[in-house]
């Protein structure tokens, strides 16, 4: 069980409560696939991301980070046992989608780099760690049905 | 591998950073000891906390040499070449009179996970700094370039 003291909860619902999910999760998205290309494997059926502009512009993409960024939601809303929340998830990355699970850790490092272009200095060093912790958890969880 | 237009942009990025070089890299540095508490074991030598003199020029240091690199990329090897040696030995300092102290050691290299942990740490840096203009394929260019740039001067270790 992981522990979170009162000012990292509050850190994280604050972080989430103030994005636009329907923004901030396609951009996330749209930058991991253009920093790490090898990620766009597990959306061939998506359509055309032959180069930054056709990503960004992809409908199925914006729909896609939406979509993860309701998901994290999930494990704010359930701090303290995020590993059972994402149980299904977990097996179906695992299963379904056979997604490598480093990649995960490569989508949350993307969206830390949005959070913190979107927050400034208001990102600082405490709350980069806090947020961090966080993603370390779900990021975990994820990979955690893989056998 | 870097494009032509990446290392032009590479380039003008650490142009531009080069006159907040002690701001960007002590911020840097004061992150990846927020969130890797381990890191700071290499430091120890140093007075590290928020706003230290030793962070201030240990950061400008830091940028200086990056920015240095990025003047020309496809000669990292030659740029790096005298900070191979001095990444690759244990560094002292001694306190009392700022004098670098170069012992040799086999013991505690700086880990390859530390350059690219403050390497992850320049990226979120640079990202609060540059906001909306840190995109997508600048980010992809910087990271590339960063991880070259780590590459290299861990070129001695082994």
């Amino acid at each position: 069980m992981v522990a979170w003291s009162d000012q990292e909860r509050s850190i994280i619902t604050s972080i989430f409560s103030n994005l636009d999910y329907n923004d901030v999760g396609p951009k996330a998205l749209i930058r991991c696939l253009i920093v790490y290309p090898w990620t766009q494997r597990y959306f061939a059926s998506f359509g055309n991301l032959y180069n930054a502009d056709a990503i960004k512009t992809n409908p199925n993409i914006q729909a896609h980070g939406t979509k993860i960024l309701h998901g994290l939601d999930r494990a704010v809303k359930n701090m303290d046992d995020i590993k059972t929340t994402y149980a299904e998830l977990s097996v179906l990355h695992s299963e379904k989608l056979h997604v490598d699970p480093d990649n995960f850790k490569l989508l949350a490092d993307c969206l830390t780099i949005v959070i913190a272009a979107k927050m400034g200095s208001g990102f600082t060093p405490e709350i980069q760690e806090t947020f961090q912790k966080f993603l370390a958890v779900v990021v975990s969880a994820l990979g955690k049905q893989y056998h | 591998m870097l494009s032509k237009k990446e290392k032009k942009l590479i380039k003008e990025m650490w142009e531009r950073l080069t006159p907040v070089a002690e701001d960007i890299g002590s911020e840097a540095l004061l992150r990846m000891f927020a969130s890797y508490p381990g890191t700071k074991t290499y430091f120890s030598h140093l007075d590290i906390s928020p706003g230290s003199a030793h962070l201030s020029s240990h950061g400008k240091k830091i940028v200086l040499a990056i920015a240095e690199g990025a003047k020309d990329i496809s000669q990292l090897t030659v740029t790096l070449a005298p900070l191979q040696t001095l990444h690759a030995y244990q560094l002292r300092i001694d306190p009392t009179n700022f004098k670098v102290l170069l012992q040799v050691s086999f013991v505690a290299p700086l880990s390859l996970s530390l350059l690219q942990l403050l390497s992850h740490c320049m990226l979120v840096t640079l990202a609060c700094y540059l906001g909306s203009e840190f995109t997508p394929v600048a980010h992809a260019a910087m990271d590339k370039f960063l991880s070259a740039f780590a590459a290299v001067l861990s070129e001695k270790y082994r």
